[in-house]
C-alpha cells in the first residue's frame, strides 16, 4: 500500500528572493512631470518671479524629487534610483536642447519676413543704411567664395597630413605633426587673423581682400580636417589594407583606391563640419576682408563682405530697427546655409558609406 | 604556374622579439602543405614571410631566404609588390571590399593594376568565381555589396578574387576557423581542386582538416612561452599522422599538449 502525499503549494520551502515586486504604471513619470510643472509654474508665479527659466529649473528639480520619493515609497530604494537616473538624463537633455530650439525658433520668427527675392539678390550699395531696403547678395557671395577658397586650401592639405599620420607617419616628426596640429585646434581665431594681417598685409604688402580672409579660414579649417580624417582613417580595418597588399597593389594605389574610398562617407563628413565651422567666424574676416556694401565678385582684390560681419554691421554699426531687421535675415539664412551643409554631409555619408545587406 | 619554394635559414623577428627561428623547408609545387603546431609557435608569422607580408607590420624583419623556383624573395632588388602579386594570400577573417560590388572585388587585383578591358575582366570574373564554387551562386547580382553575403560566401569570394591574378602560390592563413562545417567542406573540396594549378600553403588549428586536405604536413613548436618557434618536422601527412617520427609531434596529434 502506497500513500501519496501531496505538499500544499504554499507549504513548500521558499528558495531565493521574491520575483515579482510593486511597479508603478506607464503613465507615472509623464504624469510626475506634468505635476512638477504646474507646481513649479503655480511657485513662481506665486512667488512673482520674472524669469520663465527659473520656472522651469524649480519644475525640473520638483521633477527630480516627486519621481524618486515616489518611487522609493511604491518601488523600493533601487528602483527609485534607476528613475532618478533616468529622470537625470531626460532633464539634462531637456536643457541641452531648448536653447538650441529656441535658437532656430526665433531667428526663423524674425528673419523669415524678411528673406524674400529682394533681399537675397541686392546688395546694400546706395541703400541708406539706417533706412529699410537693401540686401545680403554681396555678403553671400563674399562668404561663398571666401569660404569656397578656403575649403580648396584646407581640405587637401588636411586631407594629406592625415594620410601622412596614418599610412606613412612614425617616430619624432610624426608625434611633432600631431602636436602642432593640436595646438592649432586651440589657436583663437583672432590669432590666426593677425597672423595673416601681418604676414599677408602687413609683410608682403597685399591689399584686404576675400583671400586673405580665407587664408585665415583655411588655418582654422586645417586641423579639424586632419582630426576628423585621420579618426575616420584609423577606423578602416587593417586587414583590408593587407588583403590590398596581398593581391599584389602597391601601398599608394590600397590608400587611394581601398582605405580613402571605404572612409570617404566620414571625411566627407568632417570636412562639411569644419566647413560649417569657419562659416560663421567674423573676427579674422573682420580684420583682413575689411567689409563693403557693394558687390565685388573677386575674391582677390578689394574689400568684401561676408554673412557674420553684414550681421555684426547691421545690428551694431547700424544699431536700428531695419538694421535688426536686416541682420535677422542675414542670420536666418547663415544657419539655412550651415544646416544645408550638414544635411548634404549626411548624405554623401549615408550614400557612400560601405553597404552590408542586399 | 606552380612553383616550388625552398627556405633556407629564415628567422622573423618583431621589433627585438624574435617569432621564429632558423627554418628550412621545402614546399613542392601542385601540392598541398599544411602548417600545424599549437598557437603562438609562428606557423602564420612563417606564412607571412613566404609573400613579405610580414615586413608590413611595423618594425618587422626577416634573416634568411626564401627561393621561389630559384629566385630569392629577400634579395635587395626584389620588389615585395611583384612578389605578392605572384604569390597570392587568403586571410583567416573573410575581408572583402566593403566599397566594392562581387564583380569589382574579384578583379580589384587586375583593376588595380591597370586592367580595362570589359571582356578580359568578365572572362577572369567569371573563370575565378567558377574557380571559386562560387559562380552559380552569385552570378545573377555580380554587381551586389560583397559585403551582403555569408561568411562561407565571403570567403570563397576572397579565394576567387586571389587566384583571379593567377599567382604561382596561394598561402591560405587558417581560412575555415570563421567559418561552419558546410562552407568549411566547401572550401577543403575547393583547396583539393585548386592544387592542380597551384602551389597551396594552408595554416589550420583543426588537425582532421590537415589530414583531409594536405598531401604533406609540417608541425612547429616552440620550447615555452617568449621563446621563438621552430619547425619540429616536415613529412608526408599520412606518416605524420601516423607514425611521426618526433615524439612532440605524436604528442600533439595525439592531443597530449597544445
Amino acid at each position: 500500500m502506497s500513500v501519496v502525499t501531496t505538499v500544499p503549494e504554499d507549504a513548500r520551502p521558499q528558495t531565493g528572493p521574491k520575483l515579482t515586486a510593486n511597479r508603478l504604471p506607464r503613465w507615472t513619470p509623464p504624469a510626475v512631470a506634468a505635476g512638477a510643472i504646474a507646481l513649479g509654474c503655480g511657485i513662481g508665479a506665486a512667488g512673482g518671479l520674472e524669469s520663465h527659466l527659473q520656472w522651469g529649473l524649480i519644475s525640473a528639480l520638483l521633477f527630480l524629487l516627486g519621481g524618486y520619493l515616489i518611487s522609493a515609497r511604491v518601488e523600493g530604494r533601487r528602483q527609485a534610483k534607476d528613475r532618478l537616473a533616468t529622470s537625470v538624463v531626460w532633464v539634462a537633455f531637456i536643457l541641452a536642447v531648448v536653447p538650441l530650439v529656441s535658437l532656430t525658433v526665433y531667428t526663423i520668427q524674425q528673419g523669415i519676413g524678411v528673406v524674400d527675392g529682394n533681399f537675397l539678390s541686392h546688395s546694400m550699395k546706395g541703400v541708406i543704411q539706417t533706412g529699410k531696403g537693401g540686401g545680403i547678395y554681396h555678403a553671400l557671395l563674399g562668404t561663398l567664395q571666401q569660404v569656397g577658397l578656403a575649403t580648396v586650401m584646407a581640405a587637401p592639405i588636411g586631407l594629406l597630413t592625415a594620410v601622412y599620420l596614418v599610412e606613412y607617419g612614425r617616430g619624432g616628426l610624426a608625434k611633432a605633426v600631431t602636436f602642432f596640429v593640436d595646438v592649432m585646434t586651440g589657436i583663437p581665431s583672432i590669432v590666426a587673423g593677425l597672423f595673416v594681417f601681418s604676414l599677408w598685409n602687413l609683410a608682403l604688402g597685399f591689399n584686404y581682400s576675400g583671400f586673405s580672409g580665407s587664408l585665415a579660414l583655411a588655418i582654422l579649417m586645417i586641423p579639424v580636417v586632419v582630426r576628423s580624417t585621420e579618426e575616420m582613417l584609423k577606423l578602416v580595418p587593417n586587414e583590408l589594407r593587407e588583403a590590398s597588399y596581398a593581391l599584389g597593389v602597391p601601398k599608394w594605389k590600397t590608400i587611394l583606391r581601398i582605405v580613402l574610398p571605404t572612409a570617404i562617407g566620414g571625411i566627407t563628413t568632417g570636412v562639411m563640419l569644419a566647413v560649417a565651422r569657419i562659416t560663421g567666424e567674423t573676427a579674422p574676416v573682420l580684420m583682413l576682408v575689411f567689409g563693403a556694401d557693394y558687390i565685388n565678385s573677386n575674391p582677390f582684390d578689394g574689400p568684401q563682405q561676408s554673412l557674420p560681419m553684414y550681421i555684426w554691421q547691421q545690428y551694431s554699426v547700424v544699431n536700428n530697427d531695419n538694421g535688426y531687421a536686416r541682420a535677422w535675415g542675414a542670420a536666418l539664412v547663415l544657419i539655412a546655409f550651415v544646416m544645408g551643409l550638414n544635411l548634404i554631409a549626411r548624405g554623401i555619408a549615408r550614400w557612400r558609406s560601405p553597404k552590408g545587406g542586399h | 604556374m606552380a612553383k616550388r619554394i625552398d627556405v633556407s635559414g629564415l628567422s622573423a623577428y618583431y621589433g627585438t622579439t624574435k617569432a621564429i627561428e632558423d627554418i628550412s623547408m621545402s614546399i613542392e609545387p601542385r601540392s598541398v602543405t599544411a602548417f600545424i603546431g599549437p598557437s603562438g609557435c609562428g606557423k602564420s608569422t612563417f606564412l607571412r614571410t613566404l609573400n613579405r607580408m610580414h615586413e608590413v607590420i611595423p618594425g618587422a624583419r626577416v634573416e634568411g631566404k626564401v627561393l621561389l623556383d630559384d629566385e630569392n624573395l629577400y634579395a635587395s632588388n626584389v620588389d615585395p609588390v611583384a612578389v605578392r602579386r605572384s604569390i597570392g594570400m587568403v586571410f583567416q577573417r573573410p575581408n572583402p571590399f566593403p566599397t566594392m560590388s562581387i564583380y569589382d572585388n574579384v578583379v580589384a587585383g587586375l583593376k588595380l593594376a591597370g586592367v580595362k578591358k570589359k571582356a578580359v575582366l568578365d572572362e577572369v570574373v567569371e573563370r575565378s568565381l567558377k574557380g571559386a564554387n562560387l559562380w552559380k551562386e552569385v552570378h545573377n547580382r555580380l554587381n551586389k555589396p560583397g559585403a551582403g553575403l555569408s561568411g562561407g560566401q565571403q570567403q570563397r569570394l576572397c579565394i576567387a578574387r586571389a587566384i583571379a591574378v593567377e599567382p604561382q602560390v596561394l598561402l591560405m592563413d587558417e581560412p575555415c576557423s570563421a567559418l561552419d562545417p558546410i562552407s568549411t567542406l566547401a572550401i577543403e573540396d575547393l583547396i583539393g581542386e585548386l592544387k592542380s594549378q597551384f602551389t597551396i600553403v594552408i595554416v589550420t588549428h583543426n588537425m582532421q582538416q590537415a589530414a583531409r586536405v594536405s598531401d604533406r604536413t609540417a608541425f612547429f613548436n616552440l620550447a615555452g612561452v617568449g621563446q621563438p618557434g621552430k619547425l619540429i618536422e616536415l613529412d608526408d601527412t599520412q606518416r605524420i599522422f601516423s607514425n611521426p617520427s618526433v615524439q612532440a609531434t605524436e604528442d600533439y596529434i595525439s592531443g597530449r599538449f597544445g
